[in-house]
């Protein structure tokens, strides 16, 4: 009898979670967005790896090669009414591009993070002081701030020609100096409602220090938010280095992304009939914002749920 | 802060600026430093730094934005109201139309009835959300005004033309205004789609909304006066913080179609340090940010009932 009732009734099947590749894998099928951006932040990033490797950077700067040549076998991008070699110049704009948003978005998160835990965890006149100063700032038009800044920079000394990552480095600290304020509200709200809730307090009363809580309970729990947060800050810091570009206020002499179309527009480029001369820098940031825009809207609905759209 | 951090620097507009003329003959290097000298009296720069600071607000407070150093007898003020008729529509239109497209686009990308091409539409305009409107400028002067020849290329108005009122020339700059308008609008829709979306989508679970479906109502009363009202709340509050955004990008986008506005002021007072332009400008567009935030604040109790106030 026994052996009837094993034999027909299989033992069930124990039921495996699946693995977190899987995971991720189902994930990022359904969150086209996420693979479509880093897609093309990849293609980009291996465009310009490629480039750093096998491409003298001189030929980046004025005076390098043969003017106003049209993409060729010589020159792939074609050449500048500078005598620039494109191929080059967009590979050093891309990393200069690319380094000026990964220091002011790190800055712009890093700072918010630090104030936002602050503020949200010790409360009192901390948090009234800091929130009251971000609310009093973030309405401000800060591009307009950064205007003001990098024309008053005197720029014939700071951007040595000799010194293009010091250029770079001035670059993002305009950026990041007005930058921190709307993270920074953001995250202790986060913070806010996350320290009320239950494992919180269970892991208060184990007797768990406030320290330890910050780094073991809610560090890891708000990081899909500050992972976020950062690719929001590298978004905004080449959108607003991009804009002081446009105006001129970047180092003119770095071929910047945002640089290139600056000269290509005072050449007036387009009617000369140089269309390659800014297609590469408006195609390239135009995928890099859409990139960093789909990146971002996929990692809103990690970081909150309710966004998520369903299967 | 607008007024320190520039005197932090070493510049000297002034000096610059006579440099530049005795380069180009006129009169001998020796007499530059007496220029410079009588001129700093005359703007005042000779005094301690509070004592120009206080001089300074004074003068704003009066609405006096101080004089131009390039175009030295021209006001700044009167720069500035000269460059408004065409920076003011342009950025009203914008701010409006992106707003009004975009919401509605969001609210009908996330409402059940609506037809599929209409919601697919919403997608690319989230992408194009990201990109600068410069880049989107760019490629729009490049192929509808160049390549097509449908949009004049760049201007205020067609070249010849004397400023008046009449009602050609407003035509006229208004077609101007088309494509910096249309690259305004096309970069910041997709913000407000993506947030109308979702507010759009937890606002149909609620059940008034179903209570007015099982009341029968119609569809086009429930979706204006039930759903994309009460989903349009948050959209009415970012609106208020986004306006600085969209005019910071207008002045941009102005420079690259070179119409005559406050951006081109600006680019050009940039060129040749001109700072109480670059002050004025700057001045001038925080201030009228903030009164439109204050508008678009006093708007809100329209929209929101609950936030009235009860008159006892």
């Amino acid at each position: 009898m026994q052996a009837v009732a094993s034999s027909s009734i299989p033992a069930p099947e124990l039921y495996r979670p699946p693995s977190r590749i899987v995971l991720l894998g189902r994930y990022l099928r359904r969150n086209k967005g996420i693979v479509v951006g880093l897609a093309i932040i990849l293609f980009l990033t291996a465009f310009t790896i490629h480039g750093v490797l096998t491409l003298d950077p001189d030929t980046a700067y004025p005076l390098a090669v043969r003017t106003k040549q049209p993409p060729g076998p010589n020159f792939w991008l074609g050449t500048d009414w500078y005598g620039r070699d494109l191929h080059t110049a967009m590979v050093t704009g891309l990393w200069q591009t690319a380094l000026i948003g990964l220091i002011a978005g790190a800055a712009a998160t890093i700072v918010p993070v630090i104030l936002g835990f602050f503020s949200a965890f010790f409360g009192g006149w901390v948090d009234r002081i800091i929130t009251s100063v971000c609310a009093v700032l973030q309405p401000i038009p800060a591009f307009l701030i950064q205007v003001i800044i990098a024309a008053t920079l005197d720029r014939n000394t700071l951007f040595d020609d000799q010194k293009p990552i010091q250029a770079i480095l001035i670059i993002a600290g305009i950026v990041a100096i007005l930058a921190w304020m709307k993270p920074t509200l953001v995250i202790r709200s986060q913070v806010l409602s996350m320290k009320e809730r239950m494992f919180v307090n269970v892991a208060r009363l184990s007797g768990m220090g406030n320290l330890a809580i910050i780094f073991q309970e809610l560090l890891p729990n708000l990081l899909p938010f500050i992972v976020a947060s950062f690719v929001n800050a590298v978004f905004d810091a080449i959108f607003i280095s991009f804009g002081l570009s446009v105006l001129g206020l970047a180092p003119l002499r770095e071929p910047l992304l945002g640089n290139i179309i600056y000269f290509a527009q005072q050449q007036s480029a387009i009617f000369n009939g140089w269309w390659w001369w800014p297609l590469w820098p408006v195609g390239a940031l135009a995928l890099i914002f859409a990139a960093l825009t789909l990146i971002n809207i996929g990692l809103d609905e990690v970081a909150n749920p309710r966004a998520r759209r369903s299967e | 802060m607008v007024f320190f951090i520039p005197r932090l620097s070493s510049k000297n507009p002034i000096r610059e600026r006579f440099a530049a003329l005795s380069r180009s003959g006129g009169f001998s290097p020796a007499d530059l430093e007496k220029i410079v000298d009588s001129y700093n009296t005359k703007f005042g720069l000779d005094k301690s730094l509070p004592e120009q600071y206080a001089v300074y607000m004074g003068s704003i407070l009066r609405g006096d934005l101080g004089y131009s150093l390039a175009y030295y007898p021209k006001r700044v003020g009167e720069m500035i109201t000269d460059s408004l008729p065409y920076s003011l529509p342009l950025y009203t239109f914008a701010v409006a139309a992106s707003f009004i497209l975009g919401n509605l686009l969001g609210a009908l990308s996330a409402w059940p009835k609506t037809p599929r091409w209409l919601k697919s539409l919403a997608v690319p305009l989230t992408i194009l959300k990201g990109v600068h409107p410069v880049v989107l400028g760019i490629v729009l002067v490049n192929v509808i005004a160049f390549q097509m020849k449908l949009l004049p290329i760049t201007g205020t108005f067609t070249s010849g033309a004397t400023p008046n009122w009449s009602l050609p020339f407003i035509l006229d700059v208004a077609k101007h205004l088309i494509l910096p308008a249309t690259s305004l609008i096309l970069a910041s829709a997709g913000g407000w789609a993506l947030g109308m979306r979702g507010m759009g989508v937890t606002i149909q679970g609620e059940d008034y909304v179903n209570f007015a479906e099982h009341k029968g109502l119609k569809p086009w009363t429930i979706f204006g006066n039930y759903y994309v009202r009460n989903a349009m709340l948050p959209s009415v509050t970012a609106l208020a913080l986004d306006i600085g955004a969209i005019v910071t990008s207008g002045l941009l986008v102005e420079g690259l179609y070179g119409i005559q506005g406050l951006g081109s002021l600006l680019q050009g007072a940039i060129v040749t340090n001109d700072f109480p332009v670059i002050y004025g400008i700057v001045i001038f567009i925080i201030g009228g940010v903030a009164l439109a935030m204050l508008l678009t604040d006093l708007l809100y109790p329209l929209l929101d009932p609950r936030i009235r106030m009860d008159r006892q």
